[in-house]
């Protein structure tokens, strides 16, 4: 049976994110957290950091949601989770578990602000004290709930509400993104992902390693949005797809350690590729910033050829390393 | 019919008391983070489960914040969770701990009172509890050692009882108490977990088959009643304290009360406290009484439920309330001021307020003497 | 604000149950185009299923069987997974097939 048929029948068939939520049109969460969820055959509790996921799906007496779910704050989800899973260890051990002595998968969800940002500590915390859980960021690269901010995972040149382009500034937001993968993985945690949401495949395989480990397990997944991104809703997946094409998205995970490539691109596209399918960027084709994209392509190089060499992968010249001619923003970017 | 306690009093302080009784209570879960002079009392229970008197998963958490979030967690998981703060560690926590009331986890929280920064000050005041008056957890305030640990094997009771499902906080004050050894008994270890009984909390997250969704998104619509319904739950809960503090009494032979009345009979000036305090102010009322005046005390013990009903029951002979309130307001009157003169809107009686102790400075018996007499400034032993 | 229920009828915190709870038709915010599957030319591999936002895919077992209308935003997203361009996103008007289940309003709420 196809991993993708498999994974329907996990959950028994049920979506854990059901219908009538208030999730935008067309939004690259939903599909994160089905492949998610559905990648795990144990029942699975869900802990849920503020922002879009929690506040389109949970509002009372609404929910959307078929698993056991909880939400408390933005900055506490992993300190939530590591409650849960202390828990579960206390009652299973005194055999008082409501439904006897089953096993659980706690998973808790956040997006980059609630985990790049003002999470991080929380996370960093729960991580070194060794819980058993999954803890997987949705990164669509900036506070999308509250209307587009810049967050420590924007990317550099991103047009954001609180990093806009104006006159003295062409470039927008003016610092590289935090590495918080390497961050998860400076933990020494026995798993930690690097995915998308445009390739379920490896996001689903990358679950189940994380879950068979055990824990803790931190998976940091791109995530599109339409609205923050500046696409129709339809592109999403070919814009995540570029992401991973240009290098600027590489797809990876460290095993106990051990760093491994789990996607590798048969023909590497350029940047702006990626870029200039999305309004956030498209300042960045106008004249006077074609150094910006010089230079966002010379990083994007250089982060790539590290994590080769952190991945023992042999360094080979790559196809392309020039930004195409095009300079202006073009196919699916939203006017 | 009230059992034997067990032999002899024992020297213990505030915090090793209240460690005892959560010892005895044995919880499921104990996520907390070290802040002074909460340490006694998470040191003290970990030794206690180090050596096998009780089995409680301890989550060396890296925040207050985070200790707070855990322990929502793991209430609304199922399991008994308590956690333990002072001052700084209370005011980090303070937005989880508005959550934890709004999301009616049944939470018993250790609080060994300390002054707020800045200046940075490690001594008792109430400020702490004072910040988070209105977050809707339940705050009561141990005069003693003893009193402190009575109170904790009962917190658990009024939390759990379904009727409030609100978080308690039992208060002791920083150092006077937390560090300072008084002799008291110990209930036996059985009589306290009888007394506890099990942990229930409705729908639990770990109950897989009844799956719930928690912690919900609340506008216009409902925010107001879901809000409304912990007001509900507080006013249930002066019943519900009285009954356990009844029951409780019964069993070890002590009086509890959500107001302590000393010398109140016949008093026409009533000084009104909480804390360690009582124990001065109750010295000069006797040396007072001694001369023939009538001077008495009513010491809070439940701050929040605030027993407005009780308390003008209990000043309904005074003439001149004397409020002493361990916090400042800045720009305003603190809490146990503005809320004493709530309570006795309309009474003929003379409201007079003062702060006193701040960061730690003791209330000694001439000033007691002198707030008596009317003669003491509005904050006491301000040098000016 | 009527049909509201009391503050008395509210559980504690406002924990929901799924199998109590409403589900709001977000049907109504698709705009003028909605999803027609072409059966002969689906291959079954569920990619929809699995990108769809709205849950709006309905299997039955692991079979494709329809377009949960009551759901549906009209994001596009199936149509554009679709590997053998089965789906197409056509006018609201379009008479529906009848052996594509699509849930009425009733059944889902």
């Amino acid at each position: 049976m196809s991993r993708l048929k498999r994974i329907a029948k996990n959950q028994n068939g049920v979506q854990p994110l059901g219908g009538g939520h208030a999730l935008c049109q067309g939004c690259g969460v939903p599909s994160i957290i089905r492949t998610v969820l559905s990648s795990i055959d144990t029942p699975v509790i869900v802990v849920n950091a503020t922002g879009c996921l929690e506040v389109a799906t949970s509002r009372y007496p609404i929910t959307a949601w078929n698993v056991p779910w909880i939400h408390s704050a933005f900055e506490n989800t992993a300190a939530t989770a590591s409650g849960i899973e202390a828990a579960y260890k206390a009652l299973k051990r005194r055999g008082t578990l409501p439904g006897g002595d089953k096993e659980v998968t706690i998973v808790a969800f956040g997006g980059d602000g609630g985990t790049y940002d003002i999470g991080l500590q929380a996370l960093s915390g729960a991580l070194e004290r060794g819980h058993r859980f999954l803890y997987v960021c949705y990164d669509n690269g900036a506070y999308m709930n509250t209307g587009i901010q810049r967050s420590g995972a924007t990317p550099y040149g991103a047009d954001t509400t609180t990093s806009p382009v104006g006159a003295s500034d062409p470039i927008g937001k003016l610092q590289q993104h935090k590495d918080l993968t390497a961050i998860a993985a400076a933990h020494h945690i026995p798993y930690v992902g690097q995915s998308s949401g445009a390739r379920w495949q490896d996001l689903s395989a990358k679950v189940e390693r994380a879950v068979a480990l055990g824990g803790p397990a931190f998976m940091n997944v791109m995530s599109d949005c339409p609205l923050g991104w500046g696409h129709e809703s339809k592109v999403g997946i070919d814009v995540m797809r570029a992401a991973q094409d240009s290098l600027f998205w590489p797809l990876f995970e460290v095993v106990n350690g051990d760093y491994r490539l789990t996607y590798r691109p048969r023909k590497v596209i350029p940047v702006v590729d990626f870029l200039k399918m999305q309004r956030r960027f498209a300042h960045l084709f106008k004249p006077g910033n074609e150094a910006v994209l010089e230079a966002i392509q010379q990083q994007v190089e250089d982060e790539w050829v590290r994590l080769l060499k952190l991945c023992g992968e042999e360094v080979r010249e790559l196809p392309v390393v020039k930004p195409a001619e095009e300079t202006e923003a073009v196919v699916g970017a939203v006017a | 019919m009230p059992v034997k306690t067990q032999e002899g009093a024992q020297l213990l302080t505030g915090g090793d008391a209240v460690a005892n009784a959560m010892a005895q209570i044995d919880p499921d879960v104990f996520p907390v983070y070290p802040i002074t002079p909460q340490t006694p009392i998470i040191q003290t229970f970990a030794k206690l489960v180090a050596n096998g008197k009780a089995s409680t998963e301890i989550v060396n958490v890296e925040s207050e914040h985070s200790a707070m979030s855990a322990t929502i967690g793991s209430a609304l998981a199922g399991a008994r969770s308590m956690t333990a703060t002072s001052s700084q560690g209370l005011a980090l926590m303070a937005e989880v701990v508005y959550i934890a009331a709004g999301m009616r986890a049944p939470i018993v929280m250790a609080v060994g009172n300390r002054a707020l920064s800045a200046p940075l000050n490690i001594h008792c005041d109430h400020s702490d509890s004072m910040m988070i008056r209105d977050s809707g957890v339940i705050q009561l305030f141990a005069e003693s050692v003893q009193e402190a640990y009575d109170l904790m094997v009962m917190a658990p009771r009024i939390a759990e009882h379904p009727d409030v499902m609100l978080p308690v906080l039992v208060c002791q004050d920083g150092f006077t108490l937390t560090h300072s050894e008084e002799p008291l008994e110990l209930t036996p270890d059985e009589v306290v977990k009888d007394f506890v009984g099990e942990y229930h909390v409705p729908l639990p997250l770990l109950d897989v088959e009844n799956v719930t969704t928690k912690g919900i998104f609340a506008l216009q619509d409902y925010y107001t009643e879901l809000r409304y319904a912990m007001n509900a739950a507080m006013e249930k809960a002066v019943p519900v304290i009285e009954e356990v503090f009844g029951e409780y009494s019964k069993i070890v032979d002590r009086p509890f009360g959500i107001l302590e009345e000393y010398e109140i009979e016949g008093a026409e000036r009533v000084i009104f406290l909480m804390g360690s305090t009582a124990g001065t102010i109750k010295d000069v009322v006797d040396e007072l009484r001694a001369k023939g005046e009538k001077v008495g005390l009513l010491r809070l013990v439940s701050y929040r439920p605030f027993p407005a009903e009780q308390i003008r029951k209990a000043l309904a002979g005074a003439t001149e309330v004397i409020v002493l309130d361990r916090s400042d307001a800045p720009g305003s009157v603190p809490s146990l001021h503005s809320e004493m003169a709530a309570a006795l809107y309309g009474s003929s009686a003379k409201l007079r307020a003062h702060v006193f102790g701040l960061g730690g400075r003791e209330l000694v018996p001439d000033e007691a003497r002198a707030i008596f007499a009317g003669e003491a400034p509005t904050h006491i032993a301000l040098r000016s | 604000m009527s049909g509201l229920r009391p503050w008395q009828e509210l559980s504690p915190g406002g924990t929901i149950r799924p199998t109590d709870a409403e589900k709001p038709k977000t049907g109504s915010w698709r705009t003028g185009i909605k999803p027609l599957a072409d059966l002969s030319k689906c291959t079954n591999c569920l990619l929809c299923w699995l990108y769809c936002p709205d849950s709006a895919i309905l299997i039955e077992d692991t079979t494709f069987v329809g377009f949960d209308d009551y759901f549906c935003k009209g994001c596009e997203v199936c149509a554009a997974v679709c590997p053998v361009g089965a789906i197409e996103m056509v006018p609201e008007e379009t008479e529906t097939p009848e052996r594509w289940v699509m849930r009425s309003d009733e059944s889902a709420s």
